[in-house]
C-alpha cells in the first residue's frame, strides 16, 4: 500500500521542510475573481486570495459575510445548495477546480473538511475513522488498524478512546466528537484541511484542545479555518482574511491585521465596534 | 409600570391584578388537569383490553380444537381435508401456502420498494419527489379486492403466456400482486427513515470524497436501517395477513407443495372459505378456524419480535 509511504509524517522531516521553506512558501489555493450567487443574492464578490501551504489561514468576519460560503466553495460543497451560481477561478495546486470535468471526489479526497457541528457517522469510533480509507479502496485490516490509531493520535484523542473503539461515536462528548471528525479527515491524509467554525459548538476546554491541535497539524497540512472568534484567529493563525458583505476587505499577516490594520473597517471590526 | 387597563368587569385594574382575578377561576381547570389523564388512560386501555379479549377467545377455542385433533397431527399433518367424513386437519398445506405467497411478495416488494426509497430520498429532485410520493401512496389505497381481481384476470393470463404450465389459479400470481401492493408501504416508510438521516452526515461523507452511491449505501442506509427493517417487517406482516388477493387468485386447493405454479391455500384464505361455508358452532371444523387463526397470530407475533430484535441489534444511534 502506497498510502502509508507517500507522505512522510515524521516530525524531524517536517520541521526540516518548514525551515527550508520559511521564505518561499508555495501557494496551495489561488482564488481569482470569484463571484458566487445564491439565486439572486450576490454572496461572494470578486474574491482574490492566495493561500499558502503549511500555514493556518483564518477567515473572520460578521455573520452573513460569506466566510462559510467561501470555505465551502474551496471543496465545492457549496454546490449542494441547489440555486448556486459561481464564476471566476479557484486554482488548487495550479488547477482550476471550477472547470468542467474536474472530479469533485478527487478534490474532496485531498481537501478534508471539519464542520461547524460535529457530524460523526452513527457508527463505531473505529468505523468512523476507517470510513474514508475504506471508500478509497483500503480493505486490509492491518493497514486500517494502523490508520485508525495514527489518525486518532493525530487528532489528540487516542488516549481517550483507545479502549472503546467499538463504541458508537455518539456516546462521546461534543468536543471529543469534533476531534473524531478531525481524525476522520486526517485518515485519508489530505493536503488541506478546511475548518468551518470548528469550535463554535464546543465548550472552552474542548476549544482549547482543538486550537492546540490546529497548531500541531499545520506542520503537516495547510489549514483554512473560518472562525467567529477573533481571539481564536489571533491565537492560532498565520494569516487572516477579513470578509465583509461578501468582499475581502483585508488579507495580511495575522499580527498585522490585529495590531495595525490598513482598512478602517477591519479596525472597527476587530476592536468590536460592530459584528 | 402601574398603568391601569379597563377590565371586562368595568373596573380599572392593572395587568397583575387581572391575572390574580383570573386565577380564582382556575380551580376548575385544576380538576380538568387531574381528570384528563385518567380519561386518556381509560381510552388507551380499550385497545389493550380488546387485544387481551381476542387472545383469550382464540386460546379457549384453540384448546377446544386440540381436544379433537392432537397437537402433533395438526402441526405435522400434510393433509387438510376439513369437510365430509374422515376430516383430516393438517395445517402444513396452509403454512406453506402462506410462507410461499409471502416469500414471493417480499421478493418483489423489498428490492423494488428499497430502490424506490433510495431514488426518492437521495436522487430525486424536490419537485419529482413531491409528484411521485403521493402517486405511490395512492397505490397503497387501492382496495385489496381490486388487486385480487387484477391478479386473477390480468396477471395470471399474462404469466401463462410465458409459463405454459401455470394453472389458472396459482400462488405465483397473487404473490407477485401482493408484492406490488406492499411496494408503497416499504418505499414510503424506508424513504421516511432515509430522509430523516441528518444532512450533516451526508456532508461528512461527501467531504471525504465519497460518491453519491457510497454515501447512500454506507452512510444513509446503515443510519436508517432500523426504519428500513421495520418497513420490511410491516410488509411481511401485511403479506401474511393478506386475504382477498390469495383467496381470489390462488383458489382453494389444499395442496402441500412447493411448486408455485400450482394452486395453494393460505391460512387467511382458509378462514374465508370456512366462515363462508357451513361451520356449525361446536364442530371440529368450527374450532379449526380458531386454531388456524391462533397459528396466524403466533406467526405475526414472532415476526414482530424478530423485527424488534433485528432493528435494535443493527440500530445506529444518532
Amino acid at each position: 500500500m502506497t498510502v502509508m509511504t507517500d507522505k512522510k509524517h515524521t516530525t524531524e522531516n517536517l520541521s526540516m521542510k518548514a525551515g527550508n521553506q520559511e521564505n518561499a512558501k508555495k501557494v496551495v489555493y489561488d482564488t481569482k475573481d470569484l463571484n458566487l450567487w445564491y439565486g439572486e443574492g450576490h454572496a461572494l464578490k470578486n474574491i482574490n486570495l492566495a493561500i499558502n501551504e503549511n500555514e493556518v489561514t483564518a477567515i473572520i468576519g460578521p455573520s452573513g459575510c460569506g466566510k462559510s460560503t467561501y470555505i465551502k466553495t474551496l471543496n465545492r460543497m457549496v454546490e449542494l445548495v441547489p440555486s448556486v451560481k459561481i464564476s471566476g477561478e479557484i486554482l488548487y495546486r495550479g488547477r482550476n477546480i471550477l472547470e468542467k470535468g474536474y472530479q469533485v471526489e478527487d478534490l474532496r479526497t485531498s481537501v478534508g473538511m471539519v464542520f461547524q457541528k460535529p457530524n460523526p457517522f452513527p457508527k463505531s469510533i473505529y468505523e468512523n475513522i476507517a470510513y474514508g480509507p475504506k471508500i478509497h479502496g483500503i480493505r486490509d485490516k492491518k493497514i486500517l488498524d494502523e490508520i485508525v490509531e495514527k489518525s486518532l493520535r493525530g487528532a489528540a484523542i487516542w488516549d481517550e478512546v483507545k479502549d472503546r473503539l467499538n463504541q458508537n461515536a455518539y456516546g462521546l462528548s461534543g468536543g471529543q466528537q469534533q476531534r473524531i471528525c478531525i481524525a476522520r479527515a486526517l485518515a485519508i491524509e489530505p493536503d488541506v484541511i478546511l475548518m468551518d467554525e470548528p469550535t463554535s459548538a464546543l465548550d472552552p476546554i474542548s476549544t482549547l484542545k482543538v486550537e492546540e491541535l490546529v497548531q500541531e497539524l499545520k506542520k503537516d497540512f495547510s489549514i483554512i479555518i473560518v472562525t467567529h472568534n477573533m481571539q481564536q484567529a489571533a491565537r492560532i493563525s498565520d494569516k487572516t482574511a477579513f470578509f465583509l458583505n461578501g468582499e475581502v476587505i483585508e488579507f495580511a499577516e495575522t499580527d498585522k491585521i490585529f495590531s495595525n490594520p490598513s482598512d478602517k473597517r477591519t479596525e472597527d471590526y476587530i476592536t468590536g465596534r460592530f459584528g | 409600570m402601574a398603568k391601569s387597563v379597563v377590565h371586562d368587569s368595568g373596573k380599572k385594574l392593572n395587568v397583575r391584578e387581572i391575572i390574580q382575578e383570573k386565577k380564582k377561576t382556575k380551580s376548575i381547570n385544576n380538576t380538568t388537569e387531574k381528570l384528563i389523564p385518567k380519561i386518556l388512560f381509560g381510552i388507551a386501555a380499550i385497545s389493550v383490553f380488546t387485544t387481551i379479549g381476542i387472545v383469550l377467545t382464540l386460546l379457549t377455542e384453540t384448546i377446544a380444537f386440540f381436544r379433537d385433533v392432537p397437537f402433533i397431527d395438526f402441526f405435522t399433518g400434510t393433509k387438510l381435508k376439513p369437510l365430509g367424513e374422515n376430516a383430516v386437519f393438517g395445517v402444513l398445506p396452509l403454512l406453506t401456502g402462506t410462507l410461499i405467497s409471502t416469500g414471493i411478495a417480499m421478493l418483489v416488494a423489498i428490492p423494488v420498494g428499497l430502490m424506490t426509497a433510495v431514488f426518492l430520498s437521495e436522487y430525486a429532485s424536490e419537485k419529482t419527489r413531491r409528484l411521485l410520493k403521493p402517486i405511490l401512496e395512492v397505490l397503497a389505497g387501492i382496495p385489496t379486492i381490486v388487486y385480487g381481481f387484477f391478479a386473477f384476470t390480468f396477471v395470471t393470463p399474462l404469466l401463462r403466456s410465458f409459463i405454459p404450465g401455470l394453472e389458472p389459479t396459482n400462488i405465483l400470481s397473487p404473490g407477485i400482486v401482493m408484492g406490488i401492493m406492499i411496494i408503497p408501504m416499504v418505499a414510503s416508510l424506508s424513504e421516511d427513515a432515509m430522509s430523516s438521516v441528518p444532512n450533516a452526515m451526508r456532508e461528512g461523507a461527501l467531504a471525504l470524497g465519497a460518491t453519491k452511491l457510497e454515501v447512500t449505501w454506507k452512510v444513509v442506509i446503515p443510519a436508517a436501517i432500523s426504519g428500513i427493517i421495520a418497513s420490511f417487517v410491516l410488509g411481511i406482516s401485511r403479506a401474511i395477513g393478506e386475504t382477498m388477493i390469495v383467496a381470489i387468485a390462488s383458489g382453494s386447493s389444499k395442496n402441500f407443495t412447493f411448486d408455485v405454479t400450482q394452486s395453494m391455500q393460505t391460512m387467511t384464505a382458509y378462514i374465508v372459505e370456512v366462515t363462508g361455508g357451513e361451520a356449525a358452532a361446536g364442530t371440529t371444523l368450527y374450532y379449526s378456524l380458531y386454531a388456524v387463526a391462533m397459528t396466524l397470530f403466533v406467526f405475526t407475533l414472532i415476526m414482530n419480535l424478530i423485527a424488534q430484535y433485528i432493528s435494535r441489534r443493527f440500530r445506529e444511534e444518532y
